[in-house]
């Protein structure tokens, strides 16, 4: 019962001051589940981030059910998932009350009108990492175009297989209502097919 | 943008258990699906709830992504908690976040036991690069169709507030705390102020 509470506190002070989501908690964690309660070594903890890159779902959530499985079985992974995201419940559903009640009010519309533009901003960040992952692979689908690492680009390779999907998901979601998983599904499939003939 | 228009939930009549049931299942596909950060996880949404279901608006996805970065915690479990309340209230947010947290929590458990095997399989790899490229496409398209959304509202000023974020914390790697900050603050001196401040931005 111990370790469970202490899953528990532990997650739950990482989902109260990691704020900004993604890789900006995992200071947080492993201050906690490496240095502080000695969960995990380093290098399991180095396996756990290459995990939360091949697994959906935020990091912080990844860490909550994977050291909590390994520390206490099923009811660990439960008590530090929720340990995690009951800050958030509480916070964002008053922030949520907040919004639908005074967003009409001038003051904090304004406010939203100048943050709107700089969210599209920052969700154009996301793409970046996107494209410097799956366009500059360094797969053996990859062609050589020279000097694109010397204009600011982070490699000469240019993944083509990357790039063909890129453009055909691209078109489908302008062109048509169709779930986009199922257009991630089709390039994972076809990234499945092409990397597995030509190589990582 | 309301194609379906789906379950009016606000006033309470017709959200029933089936229609929560159903907020679940589509934040557990989103959730199961977001490879690659909170702001993937948004892009999604947007397509499933926006322009799929019409359940919310781009205004409103726009705002919730905002707060959800302002707040503490993950993204995606933030913007999972605002779109469910926006859309069915505390009951909404609720089967949301359930939704949102199943697919890790039961992944990265069942994980746990095997981890060293997964890690190793090439097949895995091969499917993960080759969906990067997908996401990537997912976040672009999301940026088209918001960046008109904020360029309908405020033009010029719009795409310069957009281009500043987008270069201040994907280039220089400025704290987006202090991007938040500085262009609500613009908000509240520029459109927080006067009855019609609409018609004044169109010259830029």
């Amino acid at each position: 019962m111990k370790i469970l509470l202490q899953l528990f506190w532990s997650f739950l002070q990482i989902g109260l001051f990691s704020f900004g989501g993604g890789y900006a908690a995992l200071p947080l964690i492993q201050e906690q589940v490496v240095t502080l309660h000695q969960w995990m070594a380093v290098d399991e903890f180095a396996d756990l981030v290459t995990i939360s890159q091949m697994t959906p779902g935020p990091i912080a959530l990844n860490a909550a059910s994977f050291v909590g499985a390994r520390m206490a079985g099923i009811p660990g992974s439960l008590f530090a998932t929720f340990g995690c995201i009951a800050p958030a419940c509480l916070i964002v559903l008053a922030l949520a009350w907040v919004y639908k009640k005074y967003r009409k009010l001038r003051v904090i519309e304004g406010a939203l009108r100048g943050l709107r533009p700089a969210v599209v901003g920052l969700i154009a960040t996301a793409a970046i990492t996107m494209f410097s992952s799956s366009f500059f692979s360094g797969s053996g689908a990859s062609v050589l175009i020279p000097g694109l690492a010397s204009i600011g680009l982070p490699g000469d390779a240019v993944d083509l297989c990357a790039v063909g999907s890129f453009a055909v998901c691209l078109f489908i979601l302008r062109k048509y209502k169709i779930s986009p998983i199922l257009v991630m599904l089709g390039s994972g499939i076809v990234g499945l097919i092409v990397y597995s003939i030509v190589g990582l | 943008m309301s194609k379906e228009s789906g379950p009016q939930p606000s006033a309470g009549k017709s959200a029933g258990l089936s229609f929560y049931m159903r907020i679940l299942w589509e934040t557990f596909k989103i959730s199961a699906f977001t490879f690659g950060g909170g702001y993937v996880i948004v892009s999604l949404m947007r397509k499933q709830f926006v322009e799929k279901l019409g359940w919310i608006d781009d205004k409103q996805m726009l705002d919730y992504t905002a707060i959800s970065q302002s707040a503490p915690g993950s993204i995606a479990v933030n913007a999972s908690i605002l779109v469910g309340y926006g859309i069915a209230g505390v009951p909404g947010a609720a089967a949301a976040v359930v939704g949102t947290v199943l697919p890790p929590l039961v992944l990265l458990t069942l994980i746990s036991y095997i981890y060293k095997w997964f890690i190793g399989i090439t097949a895995v790899r091969c499917l993960l690069l080759g969906m990067q490229a997908g996401v990537a496409a997912v976040i672009c398209d999301a940026v088209i169709t918001l960046a008109q959304t904020v360029w309908k509202q405020s033009r010029w000023a719009a795409l310069i507030i957009a281009l500043g974020a987008f270069a201040a914390v994907g280039l220089l790697s400025v704290n987006v705390m202090l991007v938040i900050a500085v262009c609500l603050l613009y908000g509240v001196l520029v459109y927080g102020r006067k009855p019609s401040a609409k018609d004044q931005e169109v010259h830029g």
